[in-house]
């Protein structure tokens, strides 16, 4: 137990230390020298996410579900680790377009809808207002703790009042502290250099407090991890708590909500994107941040376990064991470190999260309605800026006291860990248009409006009403029976699901709706110009460097445009700004002049930063003069650049298309020239081989007819001349037609099983006649089996014929000798014919199988053959699929082979 | 003394073809079947009249015409180029390349005999 006075005096003592700490680092900042400038710093401040929930609330969960409760910390974790380029995208986004929170975010990119910013907004209240009663809970609780110990059961025996006034003084103390950080600017974009340094410190803190207690239990209380372990797994009940029971379909839900919540939750948005001082930042913190959540996780079981084991009557609360069990063991110096521990997460959480959502409450619920409805009012008002300050103040005030009030109605009803899951839900019904936006440009406001509110409803229905249902403001049956006692619409089992716990249940539901009528509806929809330009600028910021060409209109005074910024961002800071963008064009600013459109962003986007993305348009649309340039003209624009663009892959694509036809062209040219060239040739020579012959005929017939008194056996040898001579013609001429038959793909052929042994012996058959003239030896080796081959009959017989009577034509006569083998292989059959004349020269051997190519002998007094023969062997050969070749040695005779395909290979 | 001939040609049946047409002619025929041959045959004796085939082994027929005209002892030496080729551009190259004269095959034998008992009487 420790006193009452003293608690008191150490906790303000601690948020004095954060006082001074904001304030050191807001001094620091205006004399230019950031101390969150820093990747680390940057990284312990989105340890925020860390809260009293995360401080007291997962060694509860730890100890009723074992590891049930690491979800929690998977989701950030591996949104950092995998999801880092959508952070990017959203930080790029936000500093080009001076987003201040996901309101502004959402808002802005579905055409800077005032609707949306609202509606979101009001979720972000709802949603939240519970989670920070939750912290004032866990600060109050903790207090009470330590002030009555051992005395505390799960329901205290305190009186209400005094834990009610804790956390009103809380309260009042967080609130005072976000006022004073937290607005310090009307440019809400400016870094809260302060805050953010002090929830850094805060991070810090409760690390250290919370590692304290565990190193403490595990090794002050117990002998280490392994002894903790092992007497944990004597009682049943923890050994259950070390399996992986708890890793079902909830688990999954939860990281996949962790997922959501880590850049969804205004608090994470505010530290994530808008507090980022650097992009490369974001890099650090992949790590540091999962690194965080480990370290900040490693003892949740181990505490867990020890208050178990220390606690077995269940006397004491889970939630309250980091506390209790210093406490238990006569250390009340760390029970103290850990309450400020505690105290840490709390403060760190709400003063983020009330900063966020008064800017939120300010720039999109209640500029809009200043604007819309009292218009003229705001006008004669020379500086709105104080006015903006004192709505955000409010806002936070207002926030802090609905925590406070949801705190004494509701929040005794549930466990910590409930309420904050209940909160993430609520803020993953963002995530659909918020991370789809950023990549779909089809995405529509219409279709987000119907998403986010099909998914808030559901929300509302399975989540939000049980918990009153849950602290008697709504009557019990209706989680029970359902409303009016109709089943299917059981909050808990909406339309009949169950088995899954009310969360996942609920997230099921609303993301189901959620996403459908998001995508189904911005699939119907025809989104507005302003829709298309700011989707097309979101979705595609990093193609823009940064800047874009959104806004212009007609014409508008520099002076006019300073006269607006003034009224919302101040005097001082509206010539601070002017004189920056003087500075950064490189130019000194003719404020009589009219604005250009440039200046007119420059204008919009520091108004912005004041008021929201929305606001800012209303304001700097009413104050152009004339017509103005459209947001239809400027989509116009960005249309025709992106029409160029296209325009010019086109032209690209036809100028490459071109290049290719007209190498085409080029090649056919060149083939085409050369088949002339090539028909040429062969007209040429078949001209040279048709006239070889018939100058014999011709000559011999004169000479028969002109000299009648010729004697009998020249007469007889002349007209033997002329009969060869026609033969050869006739040959000649039908070998022309064959070839041009089998190269232009006319020839008839007729496939069928051929045995090649009957093909052969018909050959052999036709030519054995002139074999046995010439004293020509011809020896044949059939195998005695030999399976069919697939082929033309005919054209194999010719094929044979060729190459047996080429054989013959070049063997010496008397001594020649043929020899005709066949061998049969894997899928073809080789046929080889070998013969002992001359020989072919190797330079020769691939030359002959071309047409008209000869070996001109010159000395046989034979006819040599037309040049064809082989050419035709080769076209017979190739269109059946085989192969055809010739083995030489001059001297030694030549073997023509040539391989036909088995019928069945 | 008789006008000698040179028949280089290497498709024996025109060969014997012409042999005998020149002889009846009564000429005095030598052959060479090829262009080496054919040169052989020149520097062994120069004859008057050459009727030499283009398409010949070894060395062709236009080779041969262009050697024969690079020596100026075979000026006189009358060449007329026979051919199965029948295109311009073959009977250019011909003349171009100092035949005097060219014949297509199939030839009339008449007209070819006639042809050269004109060119060898008026030569001698």
């Amino acid at each position: 137990m420790i006193a009452g006075w003293f608690l008191v005096a150490t906790s303000l003592a601690y948020l004095s230390l954060l006082f001074a700490i904001a304030y050191w680092a807001d001094r620091r900042a205006d004399a230019g020298r950031s101390v969150i400038a820093n990747p680390y710093i940057y990284a312990l401040s989105i340890g925020v996410y860390a809260t009293a929930w995360t401080f007291y609330g997962s060694v509860g969960r730890a100890a009723s579900t074992g590891l049930g409760f690491l979800p929690v910390y998977i989701g950030p974790t591996l949104m950092f680790v995998l999801g880092w380029i959508v952070l990017l995208k959203m930080i790029r986004i936000s500093k080009v377009h001076r987003i201040t929170t996901i309101a502004d975010f959402i808002s802005s990119r579905y055409g800077k809808s005032h609707l949306l910013g609202g509606l979101v907004t009001i979720m972000a209240v709802i949603g939240m207002v519970p989670y920070i009663a939750l912290q004032l809970k866990a600060v109050s609780t903790s207090f009470n703790v330590l002030l009555h110990y051992p005395h505390v059961t799960a329901e205290g025996p305190s009186g209400f009042a005094v834990i009610g006034d804790t956390a009103l003084w809380v309260a009042i103390l967080m609130a005072a502290f976000a006022i004073l950080f937290g607005t310090r600017h009307i440019d809400a974009t400016e870094h809260h250099e302060g805050m953010v340094a002090a929830i850094a410190f805060e991070s810090v803190v409760k690390l250290i407090a919370f590692l304290s207690v565990g190193l403490f239990v595990t090794y002050g209380m117990f002998d280490g991890f392994g002894d903790l372990f092992s007497r944990a797994a004597e009682v049943p009940e923890m050994r259950e708590l070390m399996t992986t029971a708890a890793l079902d379909a909830d688990w999954l839900a939860l990281t996949f909500l962790s997922m959501t919540a880590i850049i969804c939750l205004t608090r994470q948005f505010q530290v994530i994107v808008v507090e980022n001082v650097h992009e490369r930042h974001l890099i650090k913190a992949m790590w540091l941040l999962p690194l965080y959540l480990l370290l900040i996780n490693i003892f949740v079981l181990p505490i867990a376990f020890g208050g178990l084991l220390r606690f077995p009557d269940g006397s004491v609360d889970a939630d309250t064991f980091v506390l209790a069990l210093p406490m238990a063991e006569q250390y009340p110096g760390l029970a103290l470190f850990a309450f400020i521990g505690g105290l840490s997460a709390a403060t760190g959480m709400v003063i983020v999260a009330t900063v966020a959502i008064s800017t939120m409450i300010c720039n999109d619920l209640v500029m809009p309605g200043l604007l819309r409805f009292a218009w003229l009012h705001l006008s004669e008002r020379r500086d709105l800026s104080g006015l903006l300050l004192n709505i955000r103040r409010g806002a936070i005030g207002l926030i802090l006291l609905l925590g406070y009030l949801y705190f004494l109605l509701i929040g005794e009803a549930y466990a910590l860990v409930a309420i904050g899951l209940v909160s993430f839900a609520a803020a993953a019904q963002w995530a659909p248009a918020l991370i789809i936006g950023m990549y779909w440009k089809t995405a529509s406001r219409r279709g987000a409006l119907a998403g986010i509110s099909a998914g808030f409803l559901i929300w509302t229905y399975t989540l939000l009403l049980p918990s009153f249902a849950r602290s008697g403001y709504l009557p019990e049956g209706f989680i029970e029976f359902g409303p009016f006692g109709i089943e299917l619409l059981k909050p808990y089992a909406l339309f009949g699901l169950e088995g899954l716990n009310s969360i996942s249940h609920s997230l099921f539901w609303s993301l189901l709706a959620n996403v459908g009528l998001y995508v189904g509806v911005s699939l119907l929809d025809r989104q507005s110009t302003i829709e298309r330009l700011q989707a097309t600028l979101f979705v595609d910021v990093f193609r823009q460097g940064g800047a874009d060409t959104a806004t212009m209109y007609g014409t508008v005074s520099a002076t006019d445009l300073r006269d607006v910024a003034e009224r919302f961002l101040g005097r001082e800071h509206t010539e601070e700004a002017f004189a920056e963008y003087a500075r950064l064009r490189g130019r000194a600013l003719d404020l009589n002049a009219n604005a250009d459109g440039d200046l007119v962003q420059f204008v919009e986007r520091r108004l912005a930063g004041a008021i929201g993305a929305a606001s800012a348009r209303v304001m700097i649309g009413s104050t152009v003069k004339g017509e103005g340039v459209s947001v239809d003209a400027i989509m116009q624009i960005l249309d025709e650049t992106s029409q160029v663009l296209k325009y010019s892959r086109q032209l690209e694509q036809k100028s490459w298309e071109l290049e290719l036809a007209t190498s085409e062209l080029k090649a056919a040219n060149k083939r085409l020239t050369e088949l002339d060239h090539l028909k040429d040739d062969f007209l040429s020579t078949v001209t040279h081989e048709l006239r070889t012959p018939l100058t014999s005929i011709r000559s011999f017939s004169e000479i028969l007819h002109d000299t009648p008194d010729l004697d009998v056996a020249e007469r007889q040898h002349f007209l033997s001349i002329v009969i060869r001579e026609s033969e050869r013609l006739t040959r000649l001429i039908n070998q022309v037609l064959d070839l041009t038959k089998i190269e232009t793909g006319r020839m008839d052929w007729q496939m069928s099983d051929v045995d090649v042994r009957d093909v052969i012996n018909h050959a052999v058959t036709a030519l054995k006649q002139l074999f046995d003239e010439k004293g020509i030896g011809l020896e044949v080796n059939l195998p005695a089996d030999l399976p069919p081959v697939r082929g033309d009959r005919d054209q194999l017989i010719q094929l044979a014929i060729n190459l047996l009577s080429n054989a013959e034509k070049f063997c010496p006569e008397g001594k020649g000798r043929v020899v005709v083998d066949l061998a049969p292989g894997n899928r073809f059959l080789t046929v080889s014919i070998a013969d002992n004349g001359p020989g072919i020269p190797e330079d020769q051997q691939q030359l002959i199988f071309e047409k008209f190519h000869q070996v001109r002998g010159g000395n046989t007094g034979n006819p040599m053959g037309s040049g064809l023969g082989l050419a035709i062997c080769r076209g017979i050969v190739e269109h059946l699929g085989g192969r055809i070749w010739v083995r030489s040695r001059p001297g030694h005779g030549a073997t023509f082979y040539f391989t036909v395909p088995f019928a069945h290979s | 003394m008789a006008k000698s001939i040179l028949v280089v040609e290497d498709e024996p049946n025109i060969v014997l073809s012409l042999q005998f047409l020149m002889k009846q002619a009564g000429f005095e025929v030598r052959v060479a079947r090829d262009g080496e041959e054919a040169l052989r045959e020149v520097e062994d004796k120069a004859p008057d009249l050459i009727l030499l085939d283009v398409m010949i082994p070894k060395r062709d027929g236009y080779d041969v015409c262009q050697t024969i005209r690079a020596n100026p002892d075979w000026r006189e030496i009358y060449i007329i180029m026979l051919t199965a080729k029948g295109r311009d551009v073959d009977r250019d190259k011909g003349l171009s390349l100092g035949a005097n004269d060219y014949v297509t095959k199939p030839f009339s034998t008449r007209d070819l005999t006639e042809k050269v008992k004109h060119i060898l009487s008026g030569a001698g």
